[in-house]
């Protein structure tokens, strides 16, 4: 039976990247981005923010269009469930963050990815949030993250590449290691 | 480089800022031995003929085979020499030292990759009481005050020093950040030996995917032991010396720790596992598997269920903090305009890009041993075979 090899191909552009990369090394200043988003208050624990515009290249950049994030808290907590938690837009946030890096990882390495899906956990104490114990921390006490991947690779090319990801993750990154947090309030 | 100046007839000196094998008597801890065994010290004309071959050498020996090597190659050694300042001139370097000038064609820049160690910024925060120290300022464990230690970096020098302090009766607990497994004896033999054998050292510079990532990976976990041990993290665990993540900040007087602990340690036994394919799949080719014990597996590295994110810097619980966190260069008296924007010197395997200038003994100069002993015998000879062609061109 003739088995013909097909182009690996996971829809990402790693000689975009590559070349980027390379410029970037070259031209430090370019690298240095600025990540934006706004966020009005609705009603209640209902709040929308919208991202759009960022900075990077060493120039304000748009994205296509704007785009809109509700949030707002189940009725369990007495609200009226317009939109995920808060939290859960942060896993949402570090899965979307680490299957990209998967999708990029697996292409540099010439794998291809039939079907990539993760399953998140946060866990947390509500005691925190609540002030009912000043030990309980408001956070995550931790974060399960499970992928299930379907690939031509072995099983530990597939880790190597997960864990390959999480080195290269910006979300990873910001959960695990702490972040200084300037918040200001401007004068009416 | 000596030698295969000397054997190409030409005239050279070789300036020392101390005595012959000076960093190894005044720079390294009481107990260290080196990591690699003794047949694998291989310098051109001269190799190990003992009776340990498998050994590895301790400081007195290591300085004793260096000092003992000077006069085998009859080096022009010229001792209590620091040199204060390299520059270009027409024609080549004037090369400044307090017995005075040198002016020469061409200059070799052998002084290494480890001559500061690098303390993270964090370090400004330690809180006052808990005394710091680099690896190049420590000895032996008496020296470090009864109580915790914590040692930052689980490379070759962080495993080891964690060890021998925790073995002292200071609990220690690591910080562990990017790192390499690696066992001492797989199969039956010495892993230098494998890697040897196998050609993994002989990796070429202009080969690498990414050498710069390959230039700035960590030193593996290993050390040179009489019992040929491991000091894995696995065997620190069992130890009872605490993991937890790299260190990611100092506040209020906490140390805070990544939470990537897991991914580490994940890398790190993949990337070992890697390399043990490679050595398999040699041995099976270059029919060495009669010879050798069969093929396995080294157990995961084991992460506790959540490793602590924070530690009470302020507490006592922890009087000391150990940096073994890396060593970089010093190019202070070097006034040639060839470093990077990261302070690295720009060359080619070796070729520096400042005409006549050359570097030798860092990290995947030309080869993956550019950094060992047993690396400098190919490395001198290539760059002694440019810089000749040089001086006649």
């Amino acid at each position: 039976m003739g088995i013909t090899k097909q182009p690996v191909d996971n829809g990402v552009n790693v000689e975009a990247l590559l070349n980027a990369r390379k410029a970037l090394g070259d031209a430090p200043e370019a690298a240095k981005f600025k990540w934006r988003a706004k966020c009005e208050w609705k009603q209640g624990t209902y709040s929308r923010s919208t991202v759009e515009g960022f900075y990077g290249l060493g120039a304000e950049q748009r994205h296509k269009s704007h785009f809109v994030f509700d949030a707002d808290h189940p009725e369990i907590f007495a609200s009226e469930d317009r939109g995920a938690t808060p939290v859960e837009i942060v896993l949402a946030g570090l899965a979307s963050c680490l299957t990209a890096g998967i999708a990029a990882v697996a292409q540099n390495r010439e794998i291809q990815l039939r079907r990539v899906t993760a399953t998140l956990e946060g866990a947390m104490d509500i005691q925190g949030i609540l002030g009912i114990d000043s030990d309980v921390r408001n956070g995550f006490d931790g974060i399960k993250v499970s992928y299930d991947i379907d690939a031509d690779a072995t099983p530990e090319e597939i880790r190597a590449i997960v864990a390959q990801s999480q080195k290269r993750s910006a979300v990873y990154d910001i959960i695990t290691n702490p972040t200084n947090v300037t918040v200001e309030v401007n004068k009416a | 480089m000596s030698h295969c100046l000397t054997s190409r007839s030409i005239d050279h000196v070789v300036l020392e800022r101390g005595e012959i094998a000076n960093s190894w008597k005044t720079e390294r801890w009481e107990t260290l031995r080196l990591l690699t065994p003794n047949w694998q010290s291989r310098l051109p004309g001269y190799t190990y003929d003992g009776a340990d071959p498998d050994g590895f050498r301790t400081m007195p020996e290591t300085i004793a085979f260096i000092e003992s090597y000077a006069v085998v190659c009859r080096a022009p050694v010229q001792t209590e020499t620091p040199v204060t300042s390299v520059r270009s001139v027409e024609g080549g370097y004037h090369v400044m030292t307090p017995h005075g000038a040198w002016r020469c064609r061409t200059v070799v820049l052998a002084s290494g990759a480890c001559n500061i160690p690098c303390v993270p910024a964090v370090a400004a925060a330690v809180p006052p009481g808990v005394m710091t120290l680099t690896p190049m300022d420590y000895r032996h464990p008496d020296q470090v005050a009864d109580g915790g230690v914590l040692v930052v970096g689980a490379s070759a020098t962080g495993t080891q020093l964690a060890e021998e302090l925790h073995l002292s009766g200071r609990p220690v607990t690591l910080a562990v950040g990017e790192h390499i497994r690696a066992p001492r004896v797989y199969r039956g033999r010495d892993i230098k030996w494998w890697m040897d054998a196998a050609g993994v050292m002989d990796d070429r510079y202009d080969e690498q995917d990414d050498i710069v990532r390959a230039r700035g990976l960590p030193s593996l976990q290993l050390a040179g032991s009489v019992d040929r041990r491991s000091v894995d993290l696995n065997r620190l665990t069992a130890l009872g010396v605490r993991l937890v993540g790299r260190l990611a900040g100092i506040r209020d007087g906490w140390a805070q720790f990544s939470g990537s602990l897991r991914n580490q340690c994940e890398l790190a036994d993949l990337k070992m596992n890697r390399l043990l394919d490679r050595i398999d799949e040699w041995a099976t080719q270059s029919g060495q598997d009669d010879d050798s014990d069969p093929p396995h597996r080294f157990a995961p590295t084991l992460v506790e269920h959540a490793p602590p994110l924070g530690l009470d810097l302020g507490s006592g619980e922890i009087r000391t903090i150990v940096w073994a966190t890396g060593y970089r260069p010093d190019y202070s008296w070097l006034d040639v305009p060839v470093l990077d924007r990261k302070g690295r010197i720009k060359h080619d395997g070796g070729v520096a890009e400042a005409s006549g200038l050359y570097v030798m003994g860092m990290p995947f100069l030309r080869r993956r041993k550019s950094t060992l002993i047993d690396g400098a015998a190919d490395d001198a000879r290539d760059l002694a075979a440019h810089l000749a062609n040089y001086l006649s061109g």
